[in-house]
Parts: structure tokens; sequence; C-alpha cells
């Protein structure tokens, strides 16, 4: 114990640490090693064993007074050991925990940490750690002191054993063989040179591979929600780019025309009545074909029927629309946020306009449906599933400029995914994927 | 004629009243809310309930829920519903328990208030006002895959279109500036081509007119 603490002070006071190399540096490697699994052993297995118990204990509810504490001991003991890997082998651990409120109830604290995938990397990290840990750890240590032993038995040491002593696979009964346990020592003492230094950054290593989230599928998820939200960026500004000019050319010109025919009726009221009449009846019908259009404009932006039902009737209410037969079997217990519902309602409107277009079809089915948490993939939110299939002539893909294209870059904003299976002569079926949850 | 009127909007709210008012209907209440509608027809017995189907306080479709608990409760209540938009959805709710006294129609329609006066006197009196918007969806889609339809003509689809509405054969006949004696025998011709059975009742014959065209769906 004393001897780690000496290191670990030690590795604060002069950080270098693997630098200092030659003899000393492999003697301080040694010593570190050495301290670092004479303490981790005890610890890994005290942390492991409470929070086992502590987590079992949960149900007759001791545990949910003392998993939180237990849990920040681990997390103390884990950053402890990020802090040696970076003070004495430069290796960075980052430390992910989501953070505990101060003042948080026993209760909120237990379910908040266990809920922390942080914690589970914690707990899985202890059992590696107390074997596999323990002795990359204490192989520099070993690797120093073991031909240490090699040249004691070649001093003379041997005669202390009459009856024969294993030195590693050399079995040690006189002189001359005692000299091969030396030769043995100089020649693991040789290796030691070149591996001492190596297996204390190989030990952390270890630790950080089972510590660490993982990095590569982070920033890889980071490049997808970059490149999502470019393109949710470019499409609402298209979006209001085009309510912005029909607005301007539609309802707003035919308000404008009503106005000033209002304003001429004024005037022709008492000259020449029939006239005045006339130009009414122009207004009406002016008033008329703004609604008309403004009713349109709405429709593309936020559908009525979707706002007073949600998706589910607004999928029934788009089939009842379409020129095509179309059956709809819909089976949704609750509604998803609005703006999930708006993408798959656009969505299954630009599959099923394909369908109409392009698939000669004489029938469309639309199924939609949601996955509940815990099932396959679902990333434990759920998924919205929805799949139209038409009997048409097929050979839809989803390429460059297809329509398609369009609704998985869409679908993209809310990790949503297309999946297309049209074979030449059809059938054609497309099925969309969006994780979210009902409420 | 006692009527109960539900409209959020304060400017359609008052402009209805006024307009109701000026053909000599009664206004029992005018009300903005679902509960309060819900409310009024319990209590009031109207002759027919004008209302909207959007209202608060969820602003989704309560009064359309509303008129159809209603309905539920007093079977045959005559409810005209309106909306900013019409959708085949929500008149095939409305029609679905066959009693008639039913309306459906856009919001613009108060536009041509002759016209809407006679929509809201037809439902009360246990008729049915279709918006010509939804006839002309079914129409369109039936059309596009139907052949019975394909083999009417012209003059017969208007007279369809006009029927599903539920105008009587004096109405049309009016509104085609033709004599009743004609409407009458585009009529069964029409009932003769879809294979409908004629009936005297006007309600009748648009349930099974509508019926015919929502058919398979």
């Amino acid at each position: 114990m004393t001897t780690e603490t000496k290191s670990d002070s030690d590795g604060y006071s002069d950080g270098g640490g693997i630098r200092g190399a030659g003899a000393r540096g492999m003697g301080r490697a040694a010593l570190r090693g050495l301290g670092l699994a004479l303490v981790l052993l005890p610890g890994a297995v005290l942390c492991f064993t409470l929070s086992l118990v502590s987590i079992v204990l949960i149900p007759i509810g001791v545990g949910i007074l003392t998993t939180g504490w237990v849990l920040t001991g681990v997390r103390v003991f884990a950053d402890w050991r990020r802090v040696l890997a970076a003070e004495w082998c430069g290796v960075l651990i980052p430390s992910a925990y989501r953070p505990v409120p101060e003042n948080a109830n026993p209760w909120t604290r237990t379910f908040g940490m266990l809920r922390d995938p942080a914690t589970w990397r914690d707990l899985r990290w202890l059992p590696v750690d107390m074997t596999a840990g323990f002795v990359t750890a204490l192989l520099p240590a070993a690797l120093l002191i073991y031909p240490l032993e090699g040249f004691a038995l070649a001093a003379g040491l041997w005669r202390v054993f009459p009856d024969g002593y294993w030195y590693g696979f050399v079995p040690v009964t006189g002189q001359a063989t005692a000299f091969a346990a030396g030769a043995l020592g100089l020649g693991l003492l040789f290796l030691a040179h070149f591996f001492t230094l190596r297996l204390l950054p190989v030990h952390f290593r270890l630790t950080r591979w089972m510590l660490a989230s993982n990095q590569r599928e982070l920033a890889e998820r980071v490049k997808v929600l970059t490149d999502t939200r470019r393109d949710a960026v470019d499409t609402s500004a298209a979006e209001l780019r085009r309510i912005e000019r029909d607005l301007h050319d539609g309802a707003q010109a035919r308000l404008v025309a009503m106005g000033m025919d209002l304003g001429t009726i004024e005037m022709l009221l008492d000259k020449d009545p029939e006239q005045a009449k006339r130009l009414l009846s122009q207004a009406r019908q002016s008033s008329a074909d703004a609604l008309t259009e403004l009713r349109e404009l709405v429709r593309g932006i936020h559908p009525p029927v979707l706002a007073e039902r949600g998706l589910g009737d607004a999928v029934r209410a788009l089939a009842l629309r379409m020129p095509v037969p179309t059956e709809t079997n819909v089976d949704l217990p609750g509604r998803a946020e609005a703006p999930v519902e708006a993408a798959a309602y656009f969505a299954v409107s630009e599959v099923l306009t394909n369908a109409v277009k392009h698939a000669d079809a004489d029938r469309i089915w639309i199924d939609l449906h949601h996955v509940d948490e815990g099932a396959e993939g679902a990333g434990g939110i759920g998924m919205l599933r929805i799949s139209v299939t038409d009997n048409g002539k097929g050979g839809a893909a989803i390429g460059a400029g297809s329509g398609l294209a369009g609704v998985e870059r869409r679908l993209g904003t809310f990790d949503g995914v297309l999946a297309v299976s049209s074979p030449a002569g059809g059938p054609t079926m497309v099925t969309l994927e969006i994780p979210c949850a009902l409420s | 004629m006692r009527v109960v009127l539900a409209e959020d909007l304060f400017l359609l709210r008052d402009g209805l009243v006024r307009l109701l008012e000026a053909y000599d209907f009664e206004i029992a209440a005018a009300v903005e809310t679902g509960p309060e509608l819900a409310r009024a027809l319990a209590e009031l017995e109207p002759d027919v309930a004008v209302v909207d189907v959007r209202l608060p306080p969820t602003h989704t479709d309560e009064g359309l829920q509303c008129a159809l608990d209603a309905r539920r409760d007093r079977p045959g209540l005559p409810v005209l519903v309106l909306s900013q938009h019409v959708e085949q959805l929500y008149a095939r709710e409305l029609l679905a328990d066959g009693t008639g006294g039913i309306g459906y129609l856009l919001k613009d329609r108060v536009f041509d208030a002759e016209q809407f006066v006679d929509a809201v006197r037809r439902v009360a009196a246990g008729g049915t006002a279709m918006d010509p918007q939804v006839i002309q969806q079914l129409l369109s889609r039936r059309a596009a895959d139907d052949r019975p339809l394909g083999r009417l003509t012209p003059r017969e689809v208007e007279v369809l279109e006009l029927m599903a509405q539920g105008r009587t054969n004096a109405a049309i006949a009016e509104k085609l500036v033709v004599t009743e004696r004609a409407i009458a025998k585009h009529t069964s011709n029409i009932f003769a081509k879809l294979g409908l059975e004629v009936s005297d009742d006007d309600n009748r014959r648009v349930l099974a007119v509508l019926a015919y065209l929502d058919q398979d769906r």
C-alpha cells in the first residue's frame, strides 16, 4: 500500500513518467505497476462485490439507499484510474457520466445512475480489471523481479533447495543448472528491457477499451447528424420560400383584386347598377378562389386531418382521395410527436403519388403500425413502421433525383430509413421506419 | 326554428347569427367551445345544430365528436357540420348511422346565403346536405375505376352530383333550369344504370347514392 502511495505521488510530481527511459524509467514503471496491481485487486473486488450486492438488494429497498453511494464510489475508483492513465502513460479515457443532481433523493439517484450506460461500462470493466488488468499491471514488476531470483539462485541460493527447484522451465538441482537459471534470468531481463515500459500502457489501453464509449461510433453519429441537419435546414428554407411565393402570387393577389373591385363597385353603385352587380359576383368569386388556394396551402403545410386526428386517420383520409383503390390497415395505440407525424404523413403521401403516377397499379395497400420498445432494433423508444405496397409494374428505385430520395432525406432528420423492394414487373413495396415513442 | 350554433371565431359566429336571424331562425344558443356545445345540445333540444368541426379547448375535431355523441343520445338530431375543409372520412362518419338529418359543408358555402339557409332547412327537415366537393371527389374516383358511372351521360352525372348533395328533384330542376319531369326521367335512368332502388324518400335516396359511390372502400 505504501509503495502505491509513493508511486502515485511520483506520478503527480514529475508527470513525464514513461519518457524517463533507461533503468530508472523501467524501475519506476515496475514500481508503479506493482503498486497499482496491489491496490486495484482489492479495490476492484470490493467495488464489484458491493455493487452487485447493492443492486441485488434494490427489490427489498435497502439497495435503493445504498446503490447510489456504491456506484459513486465505483466512479471515484474509475476516475482515479483515468487520472493515472493520463498522468503515467498519456492515455486519455473520456469520462462520460450523466450528471446526477446534487440533492436528488436516493430513488432518482439510484435509478438515474442505473440508466446511465457509463455505469454498466464501469461494472463490466471491474471483473476485467481484477483479472486481465491485474496481470498487465503486475507484469512490469514481475519481469524485473523474477530475473533477480535467477541471479540469486546462480549465486548460491540453489543450495537452500536440496530437493530441486523449478525456475521458469529450468529444474535447478546443482550449480550448473543454477547457472542456466541465471542465464534465463538474464534473458528475461533483456526482454524486460523491451517490454517493461510498454506493459503499463497496455494496461491502460485495456482500461480505456473497457471504460470509454465507442468513439468511432460517436464520430459516425455526429457526421450523420450534421448531414441530416443540413438537409433539414435546406428543406425548410425551400419550403418557406415556396409558401411565401404561393401566398404572394395567389391569395394575396386575389385579395388585392377583390379590394379594387369593391372600390369600383362603390363608384358604380348609382351610375351603373348592372355593371356593379357583375363586379360583385366577380369579387365573390375572387374571395372563394383565395380561400381555395389558402386551403391547398394549409394542406401542404400541415394537413387539417393530421392536426385534428393524427397520423392514422390522416393516412386513411389520404387513401380515400387516391384515384386507385387503397386499403389502409392502421394499428397505432397513440400519437407520435407532431414533427414525426408530419414527416411520416408527407412521406406516405409522396410514395402514394409515385405509385399512382408511375406504377400503373390498380390496388394499393398501406400498413401502419408501431413496434414497441424492447423489440428488435427499436433503440428503446419503439419504431413507427409503414409499408406501402402496390401491384403495379415495379422498377422503382431510390436514386438521385427520384422522389423517393427526397423522402429518404426528410426521414433522415428523424433517423428514419426507407427501403424499397421493386423488381421489374412488380409488385413494389416501400417500407418506412422512424424511431419514435407514442404518447 | 331553434338553432344551436357552435363556432369559435367571433367574426364568423356573429355573422352566422345575423344571417340566420335575418332568415327568421331563432338562435337558442351561440357557443364557442366543445363542452358548451355538448351542454347546449343536451339541455336546449334545438331543431337543428350548426357546428364547426374544430373547437376549443382541444382545437382538434371536438365539434364533430360532440355532434356524433349528441346524435348517439338523440338519434336523428339534425346537425349541419361546417368546416374550413371537407374530408370524405368525416362525411362517412356523419352518414354512418343512416338516420339522415345530416349536413357537411365547407364554410365558404355561407357566401351564398340562400343556398346555405336552404341546406340548414333541409337538414332540419331530416334530409342531407353534402358539400359538392365531397361528392365530386367520390364521383371522380369512382369514374376512374368503375364502368356504370362511365355509362352516365354528362347531364346525368350533373344530376347525380346534385342528388347526392341531398337536393330534391324540384330543387335540381330549378338549379339546372329544366322541368321537374325531365329530372325525374334523368333520375330513373341513373337509378337503372347504377342498379339502385327507386325511392320516394329523398333522404334514403341520397344515402343509397352515397353507399353506391362509396362501396368497397
